[in-house]
This record gives C-alpha cells, structure tokens and sequence, in this order.
C-alpha cells in the first residue's frame, strides 16, 4: 500500500464513523414553508427553542405565502406559513381541516420623500385618492387640510407600489377596499392587483430605493424596513377618528379591538380603536387539526404552545407587534384542539 | 462559424498517420456525442412540454386572447401577456442598440488597433463586467444610474429628441430606457469576447493582402475583417439577444414594473421574466399562477422565435453577399 492509499483508507473510515455517529443521534424534523415576512422571527424561534428541546429540528423555507399554502395543501410540509388567510375555496382542497394560528403582526407604512422630509398626516380619503391616481400633486387640498403650516410643494406625486407578490400588498388593499368603496370595485384586494397608477418596485427594499431616490415619492413599506432604514413615514386617521403612528403598541392594539371570527381568519384593517393602526396585518401558521404523524403532531403542538406563551416575548426585539394577552389565551385554546 | 472553416486541413489528416485505428473507440465515441446532443435537445422539448402542461387551464381559458390582451389583474383573474411581450422585446431591442455598437467597437479595438500591452488588462476588465451578479447590478442601477439618468441624462434626451414619441412626458427614473441601458450593461461582455474572438480568428493574410493593395488602417477593417468575419459577429449579437430577452433581477430593479404599451422610452413597463419572478412566489389561485406558466411558454416560444428569425435574417445576408460577389 502507498501512503496515499493508506491515507484515504483512513479518511474513508473516519467518514464512516462520522456517519454512524449522525444516524445514531437522528433528530426529528418537522418541516415547514411560506411566508417570508415573518422569516426572522421564526427562525429566531426555531433556534431558540433548539435550546428548549435539542431532540427536535425545524427547517423552514421562506417561499413566500402561496408556496406555504400550496404545500400543506399537498401535505409536503409539517407546517405552512401565510401573511394572509386561506381562501374558502383553497382550504377546501385540503384534504383536512387546516387551522390558522396567528404568531406575530405587522404594519404597512405611508414612506415618502420631501424636501425636508415633514411630518405628514394622512386620512383614508388622501390615500386612496393617491393610490386612484385621482390626487396628483402635493398640495393638492385634501392634502393641505390635513396638514396645516407643512410647506407642501407643487410637484407631482410619484406613487410606488410592490411588483411582486406579498403580504404587504394584501395588507394594504384590503385596507383600501375597506375604506374606498371605489378601490374595491376597480381593484380588489390581493397579494398582487391591477394598479391604477405608479411605479413597481420589487421587495421591500425595491420600494424603499425607488422612494429615497425619487423626490416627490410616495409609497407603502413595512413598518419594520422603515424603522431599520430611517425612513420618514405618515400619522394615519383611524376609523375613530384619531391620527395614529404607526408602532407595535398601535398594531397590537389594532388586534385587541378588531373582529376575531372563531377560525382566526381575521383582517385587522380598519381596526376600531383609539389607539388601533389601521394598516396592520398579522401572520399566521397552518396546521392540520388532525396531526398524521403523531409523534411529529406532539412535537409540534409542544412548540405552538411554546411559541405562544415564550416565543412572543421575542417578538418586540425583532420590531414584530406579540399578540394582545385575550387573543393568546384564544390560540393556545385552539392548540389544545390540535389531534395526534 | 469561421473559427472552424479557417482550421488548418493538415491537423485534421494528423491521425492517419499512428497506429492502426480501433473502430470501437470511434464508435463509442460517436454514441456518447450523439446521446449527449439528443439529452440536449430532449431538455429544449421537455421544458417546452412542461410548460404547456402547466399552463393547459389559462391557455383553455383565454385562448389565444392571453397574447393581445393587456389587462392583467390576479383579482378578477383577467390575463393578457401583451404588455409583457412588448417590454421584453423593446428593451431588449434597445439593450442590443447600445451594446452591438459598443461591443463590436471595443472588440476591433481590441484586436486590430490597441497596443499589445493594454489588451490584456481591458480584456480581464470586460469580463469582471459578466462575473457581477445581476441582483447587484440591479441596486447599483437603482441606487445610482437611475437618479443619474433622471437628473442628467433623460433630460437632455428630452432637450434634443422631444419632437418625437419616443421621448415625451414626465421623467420618474424607472423606465423602459433604464431597463434598455442596464441589459446593454449585461450583455456588453458576452458579445465582446465572442467578437474578439472572432476577429482574432480573421487569418492575417486577409490583412495583409487588403493592406498589400494599399487600403488604409480603416478600409482594412472594414473590408478585410468586418466582413469576413460578418457571420460570425452576428452570431454573438444572437447570443447577446438570448441574454438580453431572458435577463430578470437587474431588469426588474429599474423598469418600473408597470404593465403598459407606452410609446415614450420614459415611461415605465415590464418584462415577462420580470413578472413571473415577481409574483411567482405568491400565487395562491390555479388560473394565476396557470397564467404565469403561460408567460413562461410564451418567452420561451417569443425566444425561439427571435432566434429563428434572426437565422433566416443570416442566411439571407449571406446568401445576397455571395450573389453579389458573384456578379
């Protein structure tokens, strides 16, 4: 034998032994996949809860909310993730009862760019009207009698919206169908539309450049992308009547007063509430009510519930709105229906 | 392509000269090549295949209204692809515009004029230009060449050419133009090296003959060189093209993503690569994401078909050129 063969004979069999120690210590993985907005903070979970239970792995693919849906769906995944409810008809392609359980929530923001960047005040009327493309210019009135003493230019509007497909956007048309008869007959909402007007920009960080690049620009952002960026963002009117900033305080409270249907599928647009902002939207985890795999089911109900009870004490830190105390005690109920 | 008609024949001879020739090795050879083309081809029928397949329920639907329709609304689930198209072609159209004339340039440059000195380093240059991710040079073009266009450029455009269609109305940035000038970017290097490559082939008796009839530097190239190696230069402006219609990221950064027919070059638009990888991802309906698949199909049928063309474009150049030397 020459010493090279000698050589990698060794390292033949210390591959081997690596590989019996690894089967040997197999730990369980539950699988998941979909939406990408709450990506960090579950993968903040997942390592955390490493450390709580070491026999149990997650991998989660952040595909984007219709790839988590069409994976439970097709029972691919443990778990999906999604910014926005399943449909009537996509759930009834399931082949089981699938359960919403909400985790975290989040805003959309009115970014813009002025000279001297003002603090702006917005009402839903001014929104949609900009959004219709029907308010072009900066002083134009309805925007002027929001803002008295702001020194509002005479220049031109320049809208930006998503080109791609996202929680963000269904969050911010299902706020505009709620508040603009208008919008929802000529546009809808969805996770992508049909826009009257504007400039598309991919990602949040696609309508964050074309906003700080583009003077006279406006559009709608993740709260968490413009606090991390330092973009200036709008007070909104809430249906109450108060101009609210938008802040996780302002989004949890949007949960507390919004309608909760018993299936969790809820909006919490338009929410109610003196305090509550009203373009906020949460994020929600599919589950199978009938676990297939029941040592699997068991693992991950023990993490749902951890989640819910330690997980979202992380949320804050990761500039994600927790879910008020009333509606939690609600989740872990429903957990608790979770068979295996 | 000339590369290979201007092969020596003695090299091709070479073999006959060893030991006596074992056919199996030959043979073997010769199925391994063959298995190889046909996996390759295979791949071209099977996506092709793939593609209608996920793509049957949007095509029953909207027959052939997707390809001359342009509404696009996943809401009420109308689909027409025309829009699409039409930025696909035009930017790419305007990419190839700026770059052929840039590349082909740089690559006689390259070959026939600079000192030998200097070659090398722009080569490594050009082809440090093809190794940036596309993703990057879409923020470096939203972050820098798009304001830079808007303050300075596309008003001047506006200046000198606003008589006609092409450059009218107001200037937002994110446009049809930036999305020409950022493809140009991207395929400038590919067409420069297959050109260099090409030129360099041009056998030096070529040259020296033309020069030995006493034509300057300029009629050299142009005759000698340019247009022998004419075949072959617009074999690279095809493969630029190929690029060109299915560049994404970069693309989609700056033209605006706005599904529209404008005439004027500073309005925004869209691309078909663009908006699969768009929306793509959050398509949670059937017919949707059926009618992705379709744009899909449909790129790659506009792609074959631009690349037919483009060959039948060839061979009637070719074949006027050879009647004309002819006569």
């Amino acid at each position: 034998m020459t010493k090279l063969h000698r050589l990698s004979s060794r390292l033949l069999g210390l591959l081997l032994a690596f590989g019996l120690i690894a089967t040997a210590s197999a730990q369980m993985t539950i699988n998941g996949a979909g939406a990408t907005f709450p990506y960090p903070i579950y993968s903040k979970w997942f390592d955390e809860y490493a450390k709580v239970d070491p026999s149990v792995r997650f991998n989660y693919q952040s595909i984007g909310s219709g790839g988590g849906q069409k994976q439970i769906t097709a029972q691919t995944v443990d778990f999906g993730a999604s910014d926005g409810p399943m449909s009537d008809e996509n759930l009834s392609k399931a082949p089981g009862k699938i359960l919403h359980i909400p985790t975290v929530a989040g805003a959309d923001v009115v970014a813009y760019n002025l000279p001297g960047n003002p603090a702006l005040k917005l009402d839903a009327d001014a929104i949609a009207g900009i959004f219709l493309g029907q308010i072009k210019k900066w002083n134009d009135p309805k925007i002027l009698a929001l803002n008295p003493g702001v020194n509002l230019p005479d220049q031109e509007i320049v809208v930006v919206h998503r080109s791609d497909g996202s929680g963000t956007t269904y969050i911010w048309t299902d706020y505009l169908s709620k508040i603009s008869p208008e919008w929802k007959s000529k546009v809808g909402t969805n996770t992508s539309v049909n826009w009257p007007t504007g400039i598309g920009g991919k990602g949040n960080e696609g309508v964050a450049g074309q906003i700080k690049q583009t003077p006279g620009a406006l559009g709608y952002v993740e709260l968490i992308y413009a606090i991390q960026n330092k973009m200036p963002y709008a007070d909104v009117k809430n249906v109450s009547g108060k101009f609210v900033k938008p802040s996780l305080e302002s989004i949890t409270a949007a949960m507390a007063t919004a309608q909760i249907p018993d299936d969790f599928r809820f909006s919490i647009t338009n929410a109610p509430g003196d305090s509550a902002y009203p373009i906020s939207g949460a994020t929600w985890l599919l589950v199978y009510e009938q676990q297939k795999d029941s040592a699997k089911g068991k693992k991950l109900v023990e993490f749902l519930k951890w989640a819910q009870k330690d997980g979202e004490k992380m949320a804050k830190d990761l500039d994600y709105a927790p879910l008020p105390n009333a509606l939690q005690a609600q989740v872990l109920k429903r957990i608790d229906e979770i068979k295996f | 392509m000339p590369a290979i008609a201007t092969m020596p024949v003695k090299e091709r001879s070479a073999p006959a000269r060893m030991a006596p020739p074992s056919r199996f090795g030959d043979k073997t050879f010769e199925w391994l090549t063959l298995g190889m083309a046909l996996v390759v081809i295979l791949l071209v029928f099977l996506i092709g295949w793939q593609l209608a397949r996920g793509s049957s329920l949007a095509i029953q639907k909207f027959g052939f209204n997707f390809l001359v329709t342009s509404t696009w609304d996943p809401v009420t689930e109308q689909f027409g692809a025309l829009p699409f198209i039409y930025g696909t072609l035009v930017s790419s159209l305007l990419a190839l515009l700026i770059a052929v004339p840039l590349s082909i340039a740089t690559a006689v440059y390259l070959t026939e004029l600079a000192p030998l000195w200097i070659r090398q380093p722009i080569v490594s240059l050009i082809e440090m230009l093809a190794a940036i991710p596309s993703v990057i040079l879409g923020l470096w073009g939203i972050f820098v060449m798009v304001p830079w266009l808007r303050d300075y450029l596309f008003p001047l455009l506006k200046r000198a050419f606003g008589w006609t269609p092409f450059f009218t109305g107001p200037i937002y940035g994110p446009s049809m133009l930036a999305g020409g000038i950022i493809v140009a970017i991207m395929i400038l290097p590919i067409i420069t090296s297959v050109s260099r490559e090409i030129l360099r082939s041009v056998p030096n008796l070529q040259r020296e003959a033309a020069y030995a009839l006493g034509a300057t530097r300029w009629e050299v190239t142009r005759i000698a060189v340019l247009s022998y190696a004419k075949k072959g230069l617009f074999g690279a402006v095809i493969l630029g093209l190929g690029r060109a219609l299915g560049e994404t990221m970069a693309v989609t950064m700056v033209i605006g993503n706005t599904p529209q027919i404008a005439a004027s070059l500073f309005k925004p638009g869209y691309t078909l690569a663009s908006v699969i990888a768009n929306e793509f991802t959050e398509a949670t309906t059937d017919v949707y994401l059926q009618a992705l698949f379709e744009l899909g199909l449909v790129l790659f049928g506009v792609t074959i078909l631009v690349n037919l063309l483009a060959q039948l474009l060839l061979k009637t150049m070719t074949a006027k050129s050879a009647t004309r030397a002819a006569e």
